[in-house]
C-alpha cells in the first residue's frame, strides 16, 4: 500500500491548493460577484469538466488528479465545480460518446458554461426501478419524431431548458431494452406539460411531465435509433469512486455531534450518553469505510481495471448514513424534535426535523437500497436473478 | 496512489492460498483439532511455514526474518482465516513484534531468530480476571529482588499459552494508574505454568498463565520498567487489527460457503439464491465483509507507518468486524437452514470462530466507545 502522489500529482494538488488559498474566501464572505468570478475562473482553467477531453473544451485530467481537484474542493467546501448539474454529471459524457458533430458542438459549451439546466426524462409511473420497461410513444413523422406519453420524478423540470429523454420507438421488440431511443428535447417545444410535485418535506424539486404530440427534429437524436438504453445506462455507469461524497457526510456528522454536546435531556449532556456515543461512532466509522472503499474502487480504476457493481457497497452505506444520521439527530433532540418553524422550544428552526425528510432524493433517487442489493448479489456474488 | 498490494504479495497469497489448499483443508483441519487433545497445532505444518519465512515475514532479516512489513503478513492472514488454519501465528507475531519494538539489541539477539524460524512460539498474556482492556485490569504484580523480578498473579484468555515457549507478559510495576511493565516470561521458568482451556471454536487456542512468584531477570524487561503502557497499548492495538485481518478471510469464507449453498439448494421448485429473502442477507455480509476489509488495510498500514490515526483506525476497524463477522455467521447458519445445525457441515466452524473473533483484543462496545472519544466526544 502506497498512498503517496507522484510528482505531478504534488504538483497539481499544490496548484489546487494554492488557487484555493488566492481565491476561495470564508462561507460567509461568498457574495453573488464572488460566485460569477469564480465560475469564470474555473472555467477557465478547464476545472469544469475535468475529466473531459480537450478537444470539446474538458480539462483531460487523469483519473487521479479528478479526484486531488474534487477531495481538495471539498474539503474546502468550494463552490461546485460548475453549475449544470446533469448535464456535468451524465448528460455532457453521453452526448461526448454518442453525439454528432454538430449536437457536441451546440451542447457541450453550454454545459461547461453552466448557461441552462438539463433534466432526465426516464422515470415514469409504471417504470421506476424497472426502468426498462419505459412505454413513452414515440413515432417517426417525416424527419421529426412524435412524442407521447408521461415522465415522473423528473427533478427541475420546471427550470430546465433541455431534457434527455428515453421514449420508446419499437413496440414489438423482443428485449425491453431494445426499442429505446433517446432524444435531446427543448422544454419549451408545443405539447410539453411541466407539473412541479409537491414532496413530503413541502418543497417541490421534482415534477411530472406530460407529452401530446411533441415534435422533436430527427437531428435530436442521441446515438442511434433503438440505442437509448445503451447510450444512457452506459453514461450512468461511469461509475466513480465517491471518496469526494464523503466529505458532505464528514460535515454532518460533525454538526450531529456538536448538537449531540450542546443538547441537555434529564440533565444529561446527550453526548455523554453511551447509547448516543455508540451510534455517532458507529457512523463515523462507516463514514470512513466508505473513504476507503472508494480508496480501493479508485486503485482499481488507476490500475486500469473497469468498476463494476461493487460501487452500490457505498451507494448502500450512504443510504444508511442519509437516513441515519437524520434519526440520530432527531433522537438526541427527544420531543423538540417533533417541533418544526421558530417558536420556542424548537431548535435550529426544526432544521434536523426537516432533514429527517430529505434522504429520499438520494436514498430512493439513485436505485433504491434494495435494488442495490440485487445488483450484488446477482453481479458480486453469481446468485441466480429472480 | 497504491490502496492495495503489490505484485509480490498478490504472488505470496496465491502460494499461501495453494499451500493451505493442499495441506489444510477443512477436512484436515477438523482431523487436526477434532483429535482427543488436540493442540490445536501440526507441528509439520507449522514447521514448513516457518520454512517458507511465513511467521518470520515482517520480524528483522539480522534476527532470520524476511524484514517486510505487517501489511505482508495481512495477506497470510487472511488466507490462514479462509482455512480456519490452526496456528499460533498472531500471537508469535504480537510477541515478535514487541521484542522488535521495544526490546533491546541483546533481547532481540537472545528471542528473534527462535520465533522467526519457528522453534519457538510466542505469544502475549494480557487480560486477567476483571477482563478489562486499560491498564487497570494488569493487577499481576512484578517486585524488585535484586536482578529479578518476582512476579505473581494470573493472566486469562491467553491466545496458544499452552503452546508457547515464551509470554510477553503485562505486568504491574507500582500503584501509579498507568505504572505497567512487559516482560518475557520463558516456559519453563519456576513458578510458571501455562495450562490450555475448552474453547468453542476448535480451531484456536486459549488458555491461561499462572504466574506464583515466578522469577525473571530484569534483563527480560522489554523498554523502560514502569512506563511501558504505551507499548502495552500498541500491542493491543496490534493484536486488534491482526485478528481482524484474519477475520476477513473467514468471513470471507463464510459468505462463500451460503452463497454456493444457495445456488445449489432448491425449494418451492428454485434455487433459493432466487429469492430476494436469501440474495439480500447475503448482499449485506458482502457490503460488511468489504468494507472492514477496508478498514483494518488502512489501520495495518496506519500501524506500519505510525501514522497519527493509527489507534483510531484499529478500533474502527475492530468495532465494525466484531458485530458484522458474529452476524455473517449467525446469518450463514440460518440460510442452511437445518444442516447449518449439524456438526457435519462446515458453516458452524465459521460462526463459532465469529465468537472467538468478537471479544478478542476488544469487542465492538469498546472500540466504539474508543472511537468516540477518539473522536473528542
Amino acid at each position: 500500500m502506497d498512498f503517496q502522489l507522484s510528482e505531478e500529482e504534488e504538483a497539481f494538488r499544490n496548484e489546487v491548493r494554492g488557487f484555493l488559498d488566492d481565491n476561495l474566501p470564508e462561507s460567509h464572505e461568498r457574495t453573488p460577484e464572488f460566485l460569477a468570478n469564480w465560475s469564470k475562473q474555473i472555467r477557465e482553467r478547464r476545472w469544469v469538466g475535468f475529466s473531459w477531453p480537450k478537444d470539446v473544451g474538458g480539462g483531460g485530467g487523469s483519473i487521479m488528479e479528478q479526484v486531488i481537484l474534487k477531495d481538495e474542493m471539498a474539503q474546502r467546501k468550494a463552490p461546485s465545480l460548475g453549475s449544470c448539474f446533469m448535464g456535468l454529471a451524465w448528460v455532457g459524457p453521453a452526448i461526448i460518446q454518442y453525439g454528432t458533430e454538430a449536437q457536441k458542438q451546440k451542447y457541450v459549451p453550454d454545459i461547461l458554461d453552466g448557461k441552462y439546466q438539463w433534466c432526465t426524462g426516464y422515470s415514469e409511473p409504471d417504470s421506476g426501478s424497472d426502468l426498462a420497461s419505459l412505454k413513452c410513444k414515440c413515432e417517426r413523422d417525416g424527419d421529426d419524431y412524435v412524442v407521447n406519453g408521461q415522465k415522473i420524478w423528473t427533478s427541475i423540470a420546471m427550470w430546465s431548458k433541455m431534457m434527455i429523454l428515453l421514449v420508446r420507438t419499437d413496440q414489438a421488440s423482443e428485449s425491453k431494452h431494445d426499442g429505446i431511443t433517446c432524444l435531446l428535447v427543448p422544454m419549451d417545444t408545443k405539447g410539453i406539460d411541466v407539473r412541479p410535485i409537491k414532496n413530503m418535506s413541502g418543497g417541490e424539486m421534482f415534477a411530472e411531465v406530460f407529452f401530446d404530440n411533441v415534435r422533436v427534429p430527427v437531428e435530436n437524436r442521441l446515438g442511434e435509433e433503438g440505442q437509448g438504453w445503451k447510450v444512457t445506462i452506459s453514461a450512468l455507469a461511469s461509475e466513480r469512486s465517491s471518496i469526494a461524497e464523503v466529505h458532505g457526510l464528514i460535515r454532518k456528522i460533525d454538526e450531529v455531534k456538536d448538537l449531540a454536546r450542546g443538547t441537555i435531556r434529564a440533565g444529561r449532556v446527550m453526548s455523554e450518553d453511551p447509547g448516543i456515543r455508540r451510534r455517532i461512532a458507529q457512523a463515523e466509522t462507516k463514514i470512513e469505510a466508505m473513504r476507503l472503499n472508494g480508496m480501493r474502487f479508485l486503485t482499481k480504476q488507476l490500475k486500469g481495471e473497469p468498476l463494476g457493481s461493487e460501487t452500490s457497497i457505498n451507494k448502500l452505506h450512504r443510504a444508511d448514513l442519509e437516513v441515519g444520521l437524520g434519526e440520530l439527530a432527531l433522537e438526541i433532540l427527544g420531543s423538540s424534535a417533533t417541533l418544526m418553524g421558530g417558536s420556542e422550544p424548537t431548535v435550529d428552526g426544526g432544521a434536523w426535523a426537516k432533514y429527517s425528510l430529505n434522504w429520499p432524493e438520494v436514498v430512493i433517487g439513485g436505485g433504491t437500497p434494495n435494488i442495490q442489493k440485487n445488483i450484488i448479489s446477482e453481479r458480486m456474488l453469481g446468485l441466480p436473478k429472480d | 496512489m497504491n490502496f492495495g498490494f503489490t505484485e509480490e504479495q498478490e504472488l505470496l497469497r496465491a502460494e499461501v492460498r495453494k499451500f493451505l489448499d493442499q495441506n489444510a483443508s477443512l477436512d484436515r483441519v477438523r482431523e487436526i483439532v477434532e483429535a482427543p487433545d488436540s493442540p490445536r497445532i501440526e507441528p509439520a505444518l507449522w514447521a514448513r511455514m516457518a520454512e517458507l519465512g511465513w511467521v518470520g515475514l515482517n520480524m528483522p532479516e539480522e534476527h532470520g526474518g524476511v524484514g517486510l512489513d505487517l501489511e505482508t503478513t495481512l495477506v497470510v492472514l487472511e488466507e490462514t482465516g479462509r482455512s480456519l488454519f490452526p496456528s499460533p501465528l498472531i500471537s508469535t507475531v504480537i510477541a515478535g513484534k514487541a521484542i522488535e519494538r521495544f526490546g533491546s539489541a541483546e533481547q532481540q539477539a537472545r528471542w528473534l531468530p527462535g520465533l522467526a524460524d519457528g522453534s519457538k512460539i510466542g505469544t502475549f498474556a494480557f487480560l486477567e480476571r476483571s477482563d478489562a482492556m486499560g491498564p487497570e485490569g494488569v493487577e499481576t504484580l512484578a517486585k524488585h529482588d535484586g536482578d529479578e523480578l518476582i512476579l505473581s498473579g494470573e493472566k486469562l484468555f491467553v491466545s496458544d499459552a499452552a503452546l508457547a515457549d515464551l509470554f510477553v507478559v503485562a505486568v504491574r510495576s507500582g500503584s501509579d494508574a498507568q505504572s505497567i511493565s512487559l516482560v518475557v516470561v520463558e516456559k519453563g521458568t519456576s513458578g510458571a505454568a501455562a495450562s490450555s482451556f475448552d474453547v468453542m471454536d476448535l480451531t484456536k487456542s486459549v488458555g491461561k498463565l499462572s504466574l506464583e512468584d515466578a522469577r525473571v531477570g530484569v534483563d527480560c524487561v522489554l523498554g523502560t520498567q514502569g512506563a511501558a503502557w504505551p507499548a502495552t497499548q500498541w500491542l493491543l492495538d496490534l493484536g486488534a487489527a491482526l485478528v481482524t485481518a484474519e477475520a476477513v478471510g473467514s468471513a470471507e469464507a463464510a459468505l462463500s460457503i451460503t452463497t454456493e449453498f444457495a445456488k445449489e439448494r432448491v425449494q418451492f421448485g428454485e434455487q433459493i439464491g432466487k429469492f430476494q429473502g436469501v440474495k439480500h442477507p447475503l448482499a449485506e455480509i458482502y457490503v460488511d465483509v468489504e468494507s472492514f476489509r477496508s478498514l483494518v488495510y488502512y489501520a495495518i498500514w496506519a500501524l506500519d507507518q505510525d501514522a497519527d490515526d493509527a489507534q483510531v483506525a484499529v478500533s474502527r476497524a475492530k468495532a465494525y468486524c466484531s458485530d458484522a463477522f458474529p452476524q455473517a455467521g449467525i446469518m450463514g447458519v440460518q440460510l442452511h437452514g437445518g444442516v447449518g445445525y449439524t456438526w457435519e457441515y462446515d458453516i458452524q466452524m465459521y460462526l463459532k470462530r465469529s465468537k472467538w473473533v468478537r471479544p478478542m483484543f476488544g469487542d465492538a462496545d469498546y472500540h466504539y466507545e474508543r472511537v468516540a472519544r477518539l473522536g473528542d466526544l
